[in-house]
């Protein structure tokens, strides 16, 4: 059989994260990923995922970059930020983060990324970033040669970054000290948590209620210790990670959006917010608002193959009459849905949730459904609500 | 009857010129939960080297090849509903297909059970 590779090699040597050493005496099959040596599997990915939907799911993702963007006042640091990125930050609210896409000047998506307001006002002026990790170097390249004078951007080397997914996560968090539970989603700050300090966001990548979890890197195999130790809390590696997001309808940067989607095309517009939509100031501004007015050539679409095969990224995607509509940009198993899930783009014709499609798997037309995301709905916790 | 082992993970038992195929057990563990797998239909010819099935974990799909040149005479038709028991028991339940071997003479370039373990060490 052909070896089965699951993730994405690279040239020079693997970076390792402080938690290496906890992942290979917890069994992990360690893996290549963006640069670094991470794990996809401790006991297996179907368990991880279940156990993250039913339990709380632990996941280092200390590959991911954060940076502090750091200006003379709010007002100033977010419109150097805004200068790059479509999404409104003027008007983040301290202690909120927002979902946001660095853009090329042709709405092109260079990266997507967490943006946060501290709720501290004697840390008014920054802005806290979290990156994917295989696009970091390049984003903290493009960021600093557009920023204007005053504003900085610091890239922090000395930061872990854990997250703590499922429903269980908000009752581990209370029992380990942090007083997060009523916080809102997408809320965002300091917190106390084992005994150490931390920055939280309520937030994540598997559609569950969670908290993402910043420390220091020197803390952070204590940390992971803390929360794995208490019974509702399982290490969960990168393979349940992107099967969980997949159901959960969530873009995996360099698959279901890169250089070549717009964040419209993409499905993203409820992440630029109504002052930017109308007044742009980001790059690929005309672009994007043009796709807004008069519509997209092609669409980000969720697909439920009708049989068992799972149909992978790069599948073709046929009309009932065989004519190439689109291609699959993330595929798999979802093992809550028990079945094979999928995203990709189809031409806008044929992205209405129901239209019957084919893919063209391993030389044969499979049937399958154009459908809603996400696959499996999301339980992120609103407090307001 | 006796087992032989590819480069490739896959065994297979031969009884007279009847060989059974499957993917071995590190093969499994390697793939991790197998979520899919498709076993080659009935009457099928299959040549040495020549894709035979599919199995799909919930991160990869991966062929499996014949090590053999030789007719599917059988067909594992549990796979489809449960490609679970390639996990449970792959050198058992598992199996993919039956082949009656037009070939005997390619079994000589196989690895025998002491060799593959060998191979499995050192790669």
């Amino acid at each position: 059989m052909t070896s089965p590779v699951t993730a994405d090699g690279a040239d020079a040597p693997p970076l390792k994260t402080p938690l290496y050493d906890a992942h290979v005496a917890l069994g992990a099959r360690m893996v290549p990923f963006a640069g670094y040596l991470m794990p996809v599997q401790y006991d297996g990915i179907i368990a991880e995922h279940n156990h993250t939907r039913a339990a709380a799911g632990l996941f280092d993702v200390s590959h991911m970059g954060q940076a502090w963007l750091i200006g003379p006042d709010h007002a100033t640091t977010a419109g150097a930020l805004e200068a790059l990125i479509p999404a409104d930050i003027l008007n983040l609210a301290p202690g909120k983060q927002r979902y946001s896409q660095l853009l090329n000047d042709a709405g092109g998506i260079l990266d997507d990324l967490m943006v946060s307001r501290p709720a501290d006002p004697a840390l008014d002026g920054r802005l806290f970033l979290v990156v994917n990790a295989a696009c970091k170097d390049a984003d903290y390249a493009h960021i600093a040669a557009r920023l204007p004078a005053g504003v900085t951007l610091d890239i922090l080397t000395d930061r872990a970054l854990l997250a703590l997914q499922g429903p269980k996560a908000a009752d581990v968090m209370v029992r380990l000290g942090a007083d997060v539970a009523a916080w809102d989603f997408m809320n965002a700050g300091p917190a106390r948590l084992a005994g150490l300090d931390v920055h939280v966001s309520r937030s994540g990548y598997t559609g569950e209620d969670g908290y993402e979890i910043s420390v220091a890197n020197a803390d952070v195999a204590a940390l992971w210790a803390a929360l794995l130790a208490d019974a509702d809390v399982k290490p969960i590696g990168l393979g349940a990670r992107d099967s969980l997001r997949l159901e959960g309808g969530l873009c995996l940067y360099g698959h279901d959006i890169d250089t070549t989607t717009t964040p419209i095309e993409a499905g993203l517009i409820w992440s630029i917010q109504k002052r930017r939509r109308e007044a742009g100031g980001f790059p690929g501004a005309a672009i994007l608002q043009a796709q807004i007015r008069d519509g997209v050539a092609r669409k980000r679409v969720g697909i439920r193959p009708e049989g068992k095969a799972p149909a992978r990224d790069g599948t073709e995607i046929l009309d009932a009459a065989g004519n190439a509509i689109g291609v699959i940009t993330s595929g798999g198993f979802g093992p809550t849905v028990g079945g094979p899930v999928a995203m990709g783009y189809v031409t806008t014709a044929h992205a209405a949730a129901g239209t019957a499609v084919q893919l063209v798997v391993r030389g044969k037309s499979m049937p399958a459904e154009i459908v809603s995301l996400p696959f499996v709905p999301a339980r992120f916790y609103r407090a307001s609500k | 009857m006796t087992k032989y082992f590819t480069e490739d993970h896959e065994w297979i038992v031969v009884n007279g010129n009847i060989a059974t195929l499957g993917i071995t057990d590190h093969a499994q563990s390697a793939l991790g939960d197998v979520v899919y797998a498709e076993a080659p239909e009935v009457g099928r010819k299959l040549a040495k080297g020549a894709e035979a099935g599919v199995v799909e974990s919930v991160k990869a799909a991966s062929e499996v090849y014949s090590p053999v040149t030789g007719t599917v005479v059988k067909s594992n038709d549990k796979l489809a509903d449960n490609p679970a028991i390639i996990n449970e028991d792959p050198e058992g339940a598992g199996w993919f297909c039956e082949i009656e071997l037009s070939n005997p003479a390619e079994l000589e370039g196989l690895m025998d059970e002491a060799a593959y373990q060998a191979f499995v060490a050192s790669h």
